[in-house]
C-alpha cells in the first residue's frame, strides 16, 4: 500500500498524479474463503479489516451487491457520538468513539473526523432532568459530557434562536465535546483500502442470492457470480438484514424503514458544532464543504425504496428554520433516503445465530454510522472466536425473548418509534 | 406523498394517516398462548421486500384502521380494505 | 443606454423604455425590464462574475438559465440576503443589489486564487491523503478548508418574508411551458380536464423565446401568446409562471415552487415570497425541455466560454452581445442556427469549429450563406486569457477523436460559444422512477419506461424538431386527458419551419496535446476536471457513484446539469464499456433548490407544532403564571405573589394545599368515553387489575401494560353507567392510549361491543385538594358531597356553581380531593366560584410545580418513572396484577429479564444530612471513588424540596431497591459536580396509610 501523506501527494504532483495505485483491487471471487462478509459498507469492510489486523484472518471475501460504501455508509448525516444512557450502549459507543479518534492514522486515510461537539438541546425542565441523567451516566461509564446553559449554547451556535419565548425555548443542552462528524464515504474507502492491503478480497457487483446451510452449519453462499464456500459468514447489510436472514430461514426483530437526509446549498462556515433536538425532531451540522446537513424522523412506514416522501422533508426543514430562523432563505439542494434496520428496542444486534457459523450485524436504526469502527471491531471478534466480545454480548439476538431489551428511549417494540 | 384509499372516506393524503405496522400477524390468544408465541408475535417480522400487508390508522380522518397492501420497494399501493376484509391484488 | 456597450439598439424581448438600476459589487449599472441579472451584466460588459469553489479561478456567465454552474451571486442585503443565486435566474428589478462570492478581498484580486497556483497538490480527493499528521493539527487544517469552501454567506437575521403552501388536485399536470407543454395543455384543457400548467420562466415559450422559428408561417411566439391567452381563459386550466416543478414523489405528487415575489425588491404587503404547491395529478406530462452540454477543453472555464444556446439567448431574447468576436465550437448542428443569430446580433463570427468530419450539407450551406467559415474535423484544444478569454487554439481531431493532430493555430476571440449536444431534462422523469435509455444518435439519455402515470413530450423526450414537439404535445395531452376520463379532440400539428437534426459526434473531452497545460473542466462549479476522472479510475473509484463522491462531480448547486453526462461518458471510456453499462447516478429531489422557508411554509416558529391551551389559560396568564410545556400543552407552573421567585411560589403552594386547600387546572389529562355492552370486559383485558366488578358511580385506579409487559400508562376508570366508562390517561400518553384502545377494539377484538371517543377537550378539569376541600365544595353545590354520599373513589353527576359537572373523589395529591369536570364554556365560572367560595377557607390556585411536589411526597409515578422500561412490579404495582384474568402484556411481563434479581424498583430517597438537595438527574451509585466504569445501581427520577417534610426528597429506581431500604448510597452527578449521600426509603413519604385522602 502506497502511504498517503503530504510527501506522496507532492511527489505525485510532479508526475501529474498519473502514478497513484488503485486504492483496492477488483479480484475475481475465489471458490472458497475462511470468512465471507456480506455487505461492503463501513461495518462489513471494517470487520474484514479487524479480522485481518486483530485476528490474523486474511482469507476473507467481502461481497457487495452494488458498489462499496453505496448503502447507508454513504447516505447518513455523518454524526459521530457516544451519548447514551444505557450502560450497555454507552460502553460500546465509547469504545467506538475511541477508535474514531485514531482512525485516520490507523487507516492512513483521512476520514476527516471532526470533533466539533454534539449538543442535544433540552426544551423543558423534564428534558433537562433527562439529559442530566444521561450525562451523568456517560461520565460514570468513562465518556465525556458537559451541561450547557442557553448562553453557552448560543455562544457555540450563534444562529440558534435561544429566545425565551420560542415555541420550544432552549432550557439547556448536553454537549459531548468529543462527538462530531466524519466524511462518510472516506470511512468506507479507508477501510476498503486498508483491508485490501491486508489481502482481503472486496468483490463488488456480487449479490448474494442464497445461503448454503447443511445440518445447521453454514457452508457457503450463492451469488450472482457463482457459489462461494466458507464456514463462517457474517452479514453487515443494514437495511437488508431481514431480507438476508430470510435466506437462513429466520425472522428477525427488525423492520426496514426509510429515513431521509438532506443538505442545503453550501455556505461559508455558520455552524461549528452538531445540534440535535428531540422535541422538534431534527439534527443539523455543516459539512466541510459548507452544506447544512439535516435529518429528522423516519417516514414511518416499511420501505426498501431508498426514497421517502415530502411530508418528512417539510417537518425537518420546518424544525430547522424554527431553531435557526436565519437559515430560512438558504435553499435545500438535495435530499435522499436510506433503508434503516429498525430493531425492536432501538439497539443493534451483533450476534451469533442458531445457524452455526452464521453471524448477524444489523438493527442499527438511525445510528449505524457512528458505530462503524466499534461494530466492526466486536463483530470481527465474534466471528474469529465464535464468541461475542464483552462489548457485544448484550446485543445478542436472544435478548428479546429473554426480556433483556436495551431500550434507550423506552419506546417498546414499535420499530418506527425508536 | 402517498395517497391511501380509505374504504370509508375514499382517497386521502398520507398525512391523514399514521402507520400501524404489519397486518399479517395473528394476535395470540390472551388466555392460552405461550410466552414463545407472544414473543414471536410482538418481536419477529417477515419484513418482506416486495408487497407488504400493513395497517394504517386514519387518525386525522375516520379513525378506522385500514389494511393496505403496498409494495415496499416502490411504495405502490396495490389494494386497501377494512382490517378484516380480504385484500385484492397479488402478493401477500 | 449609457454604459450598456454590449446592448443592441433593438431586438429581444426587453423593454428599453424601462431602465432599471442595479449594483454589482458596489458598482452601479443599468439594465432593462425583461433582463436577467446575467443579461444586464453582459450588456454592461461585466464578464468576471465569480470565483470557483476549489481553485478560486475567475468565472463568468456560462449559461442562460437553470443550468448555470458558474455565475452564482449573493443577492440582496441584510435580512433578505441569499447566497448562491445563479445570475441567469434573477429577473432584474430596480434597486437590485448583488455581490460576487467566494473571493477575498475582491473579485479581481482573490487571495484564494493561490489554490490555482498550487493546483497540482490538489487533485480530486487530495484531502483523503493528507492532513493526517500530526493528528492534533487536523482541527486547524479543517478550519482552513471550511473557510476556503462554502461559496456564499447565510443571512444573519430572521427571514422577514412569508411563504405559502397550496395543495391542488388536477387531472393533468403539465411541467414546462415550451411548445410541447403548451400543446399538451391546450389539448387537455379543451377536453375539460382540470389542467395545471407550470413554467419556470416569467413567460411561456421555452426555447422559442430565444430561438426564432415559425408556426403556420407566423413567428412561433405569436402561437405561444395565442395559446397562453386561450389557456388563461379556460376556467379548468391553472397557469403558473415563475413556477418550477422541482420534485416528483410517489403516487403522482409533484412539488411546484412558485416564485411569487422574487422578481421584486420585496414582496408586497401580505404577499408570500414563494408559494409551494403540492399537486396530486391523475396524469403528469413532462415537457421540461433539454439542456445543452458543453465541450471540454483546456481553459474551458474562462469567462467568455459560454454555451452556444446561452449566447444565442442573450442575443435574441435580450439584445445583448455576449462578446464582439466569437468562435463557435460544436459537435452538432444546433450551433449553426446560434452562429447565424449571433452574427445577426452584430457579433463577428471568426469561425465555426465543427468536430464532425462531415457535417450535414444543410449546415454547411447555412454557414456559407451567412458567410461564416467552417473548420470541420477540428476542435478547440484550449481557451487562453486570464480574467476573460482572448483567443483559442484549434487543432484537427483524428479519426476516433482520441487525439489531436496537425499544426495548432490560434484564433482571436472574446467569446467561445460551445455546443456539445443536448441532454433532455429527464430529472423529474427519473425522480418519478422512470427508466432511462441511452440514445446513441442523440448521445444522451432519454425517457424509456414510465413507472407512474406520466409521459414525456418534446425535447424532454428527445424530440428537438418543433413540429415534432407540437405533435408529441398534442398526443400527450390527448392521451393524458383520456386516461383521466376526458374526451380530447385530436389536433393536427401546425406546419413549422424545420430545423436540422442534431447529429452529434460523441466528443466527451477534447484531448489535451502534450505541449499544452491546462485544466479541462467538466464540473465548473466544483472544479472537477477530465483528469480527475482519470485519477478516479486509476485509484479504483470506477462506479459512477464513486466517481461522483470521490471527485464531487455533479454535487454542486447545479446538480451537474452540464457535467454529468460528460463525466460518466469519460468514465465509460476508461472502463472500455458502453455508456449505458456504466449507468447514471440517481437524480434526487429537488430539481432546483428551494428556499427552506418555502418548504416550511407557515408551519414553523410558533406553528412548528400545535399548541394546546386549557380553557383557563387566559386566567392563568392574567394571574402571572409562567408556563411550561407538556407535550403540545402549555401548563401554568405556579402563581408567584408579590415578588416571589417561581420556587418560593410553588413551595408555598404545595405547603398551603396540605394545610388548607387549593385548586389546580388538570385539563390536560387525557379522557376517553368508552361505551358498549362489552366495555367492562374490554377494560378487564387492557388493565392489569379487574374492572368487571366496578360498581356504577365508582372510580378505580388502573395500570396498562404494553404487549411487551412494560408499563404503558396509568389513570382512573369511572363507571358512569352500566355500559359506560370514563377513563383518564396521562397528559403525554393520551393520544397513544386512544390509538392502542382503538386498535384492540377494531382490529383484534371486533367481537366485543365497545366504542370510544376522546373527550379530552370536552371536559375541563379542576382538582380541588386539601383538608378543607369538602368545605369549599359544599359552598358551590347543592348536592350531597358528604363522605357518605361521595366517599373516596366515588363519583357523582351534579351541578357546581350552577354548571352541569362530573365530580370524582380522586386524589393525586394524597389530600381530601375532588376532580371537577365541566364543559369548557363553564370552566372559568366554576374556577372563579371556587376561589370565591373558598376565600373563607383561604383557598389558593396552585400550578403544575406544586402538583409535582405533592405527588412526589406521595410516591406517585409519572414520566421519569414511567420511562418505558419499568414493569408494574418495578413500580410497586405487582399486587395489582390480577391473577384471575388475562390482560394485555401479562405473558411477556413474565419473561426472565423482567423479573427477579437486579430489577430496578421504585424507592424514596432522603439526603442523609437532611439538607442537601438531591441532584437532578443523578445516578445512584455505591462508591464515588470506584474505578471507571462505575456501576450504576439506579437513577434519581424525581426530586424536590418537600415543604411539608422540611427536607429534600426524591424518587428513584434502584436495583433491588425494596431490599435496600435503609441503606445509604450516593446520588451522584459528576456532570454538575454534586454528590449527595442518600438514605433509601419507601417511596411514600406522607400518609402511607392514606388517611388524609379518605378523610
Amino acid at each position: 500500500m502506497t502511504r498517503y501523506s503530504i510527501f506522496s501527494l507532492a511527489r505525485n504532483a510532479l508526475t501529474g498524479h498519473k502514478n497513484w495505485p488503485q486504492a483496492w483491487r477488483s479480484p475475481e471471487p475465489k471458490p472458497e474463503y475462511d470468512v465471507i462478509i456480506i455487505g461492503a459498507g463501513g461495518h462489513g469492510l471494517g470487520t474484514a479489516y479487524y479480522l485481518a489486523k486483530n485476528h490474523g484472518i486474511t482469507n476473507i471475501a467481502v461481497l457487495e451487491k452494488g458498489w462499496l460504501g453505496g448503502g447507508n455508509t454513504g447516505r447518513n448525516t455523518t454524526i459521530v457520538r457516544a451519548n447514551y444512557e444505557r450502560t450497555e450502549n454507552e460502553l460500546f459507543y465509547e469504545h467506538s468513539l475511541k477508535l474514531w479518534e485514531t482512525m485516520s492514522q490507523d487507516l492512513n486515510f483521512n476520514v476527516m473526523f471532526s470533533q466539533r461537539g454534539v449538543i442535544n438541546l433540552a426544551h423543558s425542565d423534564a428534558q433537562v432532568d433527562a439529559f442530566q441523567r444521561r450525562g451523568n451516566a456517560m461520565i460514570l461509564n468513562g465518556s465525556d459530557a458537559m451541561l450547557l446553559n442557553p448562553a453557552e449554547i448560543k455562544a457555540r451556535a450563534p444562529h440558534l434562536d435561544c429566545s425565551a419565548d420560542a415555541r420550544f425555548p432552549i432550557k439547556g443542552g448536553l454537549l459531548q465535546p468529543r462527538g462530531g462528524t466524519a466524511r462518510h464515504d472516506g470511512v468506507a474507502w479507508g477501510y476498503a483500502r486498508a483491508a485490501d492491503a491486508r489481502g482481503v478480497d472486496i468483490i463488488q457487483n456480487c449479490e448474494v442470492t442464497g445461503l448454503d446451510i447443511s445440518n445447521g452449519q453454514i457452508t457457503g453462499v450463492q451469488t450472482t457470480r457463482g457459489a462461494i464456500k466458507a464456514k463462517k459468514v457474517g452479514i453487515a447489510v443494514a437495511g437488508h438484514t431481514g431480507h438476508l436472514a430470510t435466506m437462513a430461514g429466520m425472522r428477525l426483530p427488525i423492520e426496514s424503514h426509510v429515513l431521509q437526509a438532506m443538505v442545503s446549498e453550501p455556505v461559508k462556515p455558520c455552524l461549528d458544532t452538531v445540534i440535535t433536538s428531540g422535541a422538534v425532531h431534527c439534527y443539523i451540522s455543516q459539512s466541510d464543504k459548507g452544506e447544512l446537513v439535516m435529518g429528522g424522523d423516519l417516514d414511518f412506514y416499511n420501505s426498501y425504496a431508498q426514497r421517502g416522501n415530502f411530508p418528512r422533508i417539510e417537518d425537518v426543514v420546518s424544525s430547522v428554520i424554527t431553531m435557526f430562523p436565519s437559515f430560512s432563505r438558504l435553499r435545500l439542494m438535495r435530499t435522499w433516503g436510506g433503508v434503516m434496520d429498525m430493531s425492536m428496542d432501538g439497539s443493534p444486534i451483533i450476534s451469533k445465530t442458531p445457524t452455526k457459523g452464521f453471524y448477524i450485524n444489523g438493527g442499527w436504526c438511525y445510528g449505524g454510522f457512528k458505530a462503524t469502527p466499534g461494530s466492526a471491531w466486536v463483530f470481527a471478534h465474534t466471528i474469529a472466536n465464535d464468541e461475542p466480545h464483552e462489548l457485544n454480548g448484550q446485543y445478542r439476538l436472544e435478548r428479546f425473548q429473554q426480556g433483556h431489551m436495551i431500550d434507550e428511549h423506552g419506546a417498546g417494540p414499535t420499530p418506527g418509534a425508536h | 406523498m402517498l395517497e391511501i384509499k380509505c374504504p370509508w372516506c375514499g382517497p386521502r393524503a398520507q398525512t391523514e394517516f399514521s402507520y400501524a405496522g404489519d397486518a399479517t400477524l395473528t394476535r395470540p390468544s390472551l388466555d392460552t398462548a405461550t410466552e414463545t408465541e407472544w414473543y414471536e408475535h410482538v418481536y419477529l417480522r417477515g419484513n418482506p421486500r416486495g408487497p407488504h400487508d400493513e395497517l394504517w390508522h386514519h387518525a386525522a380522518g375516520c379513525r378506522r384502521f385500514v389494511k393496505v397492501r403496498r409494495d415496499v420497494t416502490t411504495h405502490e399501493i396495490i389494494a386497501t380494505a377494512g382490517p378484516h376484509e380480504h385484500l385484492g391484488g397479488g402478493g401477500k | 443606454m449609457t454604459g450598456q456597450a454590449f446592448r443592441n439598439a433593438d431586438g429581444g424581448g426587453i423593454d428599453r423604455t424601462k431602465p432599471l438600476t442595479f449594483t454589482f459589487d458596489g458598482k452601479s449599472y443599468q439594465g432593462h425590464c425583461g433582463d436577467t441579472l446575467a443579461s444586464a451584466l453582459l450588456a454592461n460588459g461585466v464578464r468576471l462574475v465569480g470565483r470557483s469553489f476549489k481553485y478560486h479561478r475567475p468565472r463568468g456567465i456560462f449559461g442562460a438559465g437553470v443550468e448555470e454552474p458558474n455565475a452564482l451571486v449573493q443577492l440582496r442585503q441584510g435580512a433578505r440576503t441569499e447566497p448562491n443565486i445563479p445570475a441567469t435566474r434573477i429577473e432584474l428589478y430596480d434597486g437590485l443589489v448583488a455581490t460576487s462570492q467566494n473571493r477575498w478581498p475582491s473579485l479581481k484580486f482573490d487571495i484564494g486564487a493561490i489554490n490555482a497556483v498550487l493546483h497540482k497538490l490538489f487533485p480530486a480527493g487530495f484531502y483523503y491523503k493528507t492532513f493526517m499528521w500530526p493528528a492534533k493539527l487536523w482541527p486547524m487544517y479543517e478550519h482552513f478548508i471550511r473557510h476556503i469552501a462554502g461559496m456564499g454567506k447565510t443571512p444573519t437575521e430572521p427571514d422577514p418574508d412569508d411563504y405559502a403552501h397550496r395543495f391542488a388536485h388536477c387531472d393533468v399536470l403539465v411541467c414546462g411551458g415550451g411548445p410541447a407543454g403548451l400543446a399538451t395543455a391546450l389539448v387537455a384543457g379543451r377536453s375539460g380536464a382540470r389542467v395545471v400548467l407550470c413554467d419556470e420562466n416569467d413567460t411561456f415559450g421555452g426555447a422559442l423565446r430565444s430561438q426564432p422559428q415559425t408556426i403556420d408561417s407566423r413567428p412561433a411566439m405569436d402561437w405561444v401568446r395565442d395559446t397562453a391567452t386561450e389557456l388563461g381563459r379556460l376556467e379548468n386550466v391553472t397557469v403558473l409562471n415563475r413556477t418550477t416543478a422541482t420534485a416528483y414523489y410517489d403516487h403522482n405528487m409533484v412539488v411546484l415552487d412558485e416564485r411569487v415575489a422574487d422578481h421584486k425588491i420585496a414582496p408586497e404587503n401580505h404577499e408570500p415570497r414563494h408559494r409551494l404547491w403540492q399537486v396530486r395529478a391523475q396524469e403528469v406530462v413532462l415537457t421540461t425541455g433539454a439542456i445543452e452540454r458543453p465541450l471540454i477543453f483546456a481553459g474551458n472555464d474562462r469567462p467568455g466560454v459560454m454555451l452556444a444556446s446561452a449566447a444565442q439567448t442573450y442575443a435574441n431574447q435580450f439584445g445583448v452581445r455576449a462578446g464582439e468576436r466569437t468562435v463557435v465550437f460544436t459537435n452538432n448542428s444546433s450551433a449553426y442556427a446560434a452562429a447565424v443569430d449571433l452574427q445577426a446580433a452584430g457579433i463577428e463570427i471568426q469561425a465555426i469549429i465543427d468536430a464532425r468530419n462531415e457535417p450535414p450539407a444543410g449546415d454547411l450551406t447555412r454557414a456559407k450563406d451567412a458567410g461564416i467559415g467552417v473548420l470541420t474535423g477540428h476542435a478547440v484544444v484550449a481557451a487562453l486569457g486570464n480574467h476573460a478569454v482572448n483567443s483559442v487554439t484549434v487543432m484537427a481531431l483524428n479519426e476516433d477523436g482520441a487525439d489531436v493532430t496537425g499544426e495548432p493555430h490560434d484564433i482571436l476571440c472574446d467569446l467561445v460559444a460551445v455546443s456539445g449536444g443536448w441532454s433532455p431534462s429527464v430529472h423529474l422523469f427519473s425522480q418519478s422512477r422512470g427508466k432511462l435509455r441511452y440514445d446513441d444518435d442523440l448521445t444522451a439519455f432519454v425517457p424509456d419506461r414510465s413507472f407512474q402515470r406520466e409521459r414525456s413530450a418534446g425535447a424532454a423526450n428527445g424530440s428537438f424538431d418543433l413540429s415534432e414537439c407540437l405533435s408529441e404535445g398534442f398526443t400527450a395531452g390527448a392521451k393524458a386527458a383520456s386516461q383521466a376520463g376526458f374526451e380530447a379532440a385530436a389536433m393536427a400539428a401546425p406546419t413549422c419551419g424545420t430545423e436540422p437534426e442534431l447529429r452529434p459526434r460523441a466528443l466527451w473531452a477534447v484531448p489535451l496535446p502534450d505541449f499544452l497545460h491546462g485544466k479541462r473542466f467538466l464540473d465548473l462549479q466544483n472544479d472537477v476536471t477530465a483528469d480527475d476522472v482519470g485519477l478516479a479510475y486509476r485509484e479504483g473509484y470506477r462506479s459512477v457513484e464513486h466517481l461522483k463522491r470521490y471527485t464531487t462531480l455533479g454535487m454542486g448547486t447545479d446538480q451537474g446539469r452540464t457535467s454529468n453526462v460528460n463525466g460518466l461518458a469519460l468514465m465509460a471510456g476508461r472502463r472500455c464499456e458502453a455508456i449505458p453499462a456504466v449507468g447514471t447516478t440517481t437524480f434526487r429531489q429537488p430539481f432546483t433548490p428551494i428556499p427552506m422557508g418555502a418548504i416550511a411554509g407557515a408551519d414553523s416558529h410558533d406553528h412548528v407544532s400545535p399548541t394546546r391551551l386549557s380553557p383557563l389559560y387566559q386566567w392563568h396568564k392574567d394571574h402571572g403564571a409562567p408556563f411550561t410545556t407538556a407535550g403540545y400543552w402549555m401548563r401554568a407552573q405556579a402563581y408567584p405573589q408579590g415578588g416571589e421567585t417561581l420556587e418560593e411560589a410553588y413551595l408555598r403552594e404545595a405547603k398551603h394545599v396540605r394545610e388548607k386547600v387549593g385548586i389546580v387546572d388538570v385539563s390536560t389529562l387525557g379522557k376517553i368515553d368508552l361505551q358498549g355492552k362489552d366495555a367492562a370486559e374490554f377494560l378487564n383485558r387492557v388493565y392489569i387489575n379487574g374492572f368487571a366488578k366496578l360498581a356504577v358511580g365508582k372510580c378505580r385506579y388502573g395500570v396498562m401494560l404494553r404487549d411487551d409487559g412494560i408499563v404503558f400508562d396509568d389513570g382512573t376508570v369511572t363507571r358512569i353507567a352500566e355500559h359506560r366508562f370514563l377513563i383518564t390517561t396521562t397528559t403525554l400518553h393520551a393520544g397513544a392510549v386512544m390509538t392502542h384502545l382503538e386498535y384492540l377494539a377494531q382490529v383484534e377484538w371486533p367481537e366485543l361491543d365497545v366504542r370510544m371517543i376522546s373527550v379530552t377537550d370536552d371536559w375541563t378539569g379542576i382538582a380541588l385538594a386539601g383538608p378543607r376541600a369538602r368545605a369549599v365544595l359544599e359552598c358551590v353545590t347543592e348536592g350531597d358531597v358528604s363522605d357518605v354520599a361521595l366517599p373516596f373513589m366515588g363519583f357523582q353527576e351534579t351541578h357546581i356553581a350552577g354548571a352541569a359537572a362530573r365530580l370524582y373523589r380522586i386524589s393525586f395529591s394524597g389530600e381530601q380531593a375532588y376532580e371537577i369536570n365541566m364543559a369548557p364554556g363553564h370552566a372559568l365560572a366554576v374556577w372563579e366560584a371556587l376561589l370565591e367560595a373558598g376565600a373563607a377557607d383561604d383557598i389558593i390556585p396552585y400550578g403544575s410545580e406544586a402538583m409535582n411536589i405533592l405527588r412526589i411526597e406521595k410516591g406517585h409515578v409519572v414520566g421519569g418513572e414511567l420511562n418505558g422500561r419499568t414493569t408494574a412490579a418495578d413500580l410497586g404495582f405487582g399486587k395489582m396484577m390480577s391473577s384471575q384474568k388475562p390482560f394485555v402484556g401479562h405473558v411477556l411481563a413474565g419473561r426472565e429479564g423482567l423479573n427477579g434479581e437486579g430489577r430496578q424498583q421504585l424507592v424514596g430517597l432522603i439526603p442523609v444530612n437532611g439538607r442537601s438537595r438531591i441532584p437532578r438527574g443523578a445516578q445512584i451509585i455505591a462508591d464515588t471513588g470506584a474505578k471507571t466504569p462505575i456501576p450504576r445501581l439506579g437513577e434519581v427520577t424525581s426530586q424536590c424540596m418537600s415543604p411539608n417534610l422540611g427536607h429534600p426528597i426524591g424518587l428513584g429506581i434502584l436495583a433491588n431497591g425494596r431490599a435496600r431500604i435503609g441503606d445509604t448510597l450516593q446520588a451522584h452527578s459528576p456532570l454538575t459536580k454534586q454528590s449527595v449521600a442518600v438514605t433509601v426509603t419507601d417511596p411514600i413519604f406522607i400518609d402511607p396509610a392514606g388517611e388524609r385522602l379518605r378523610g
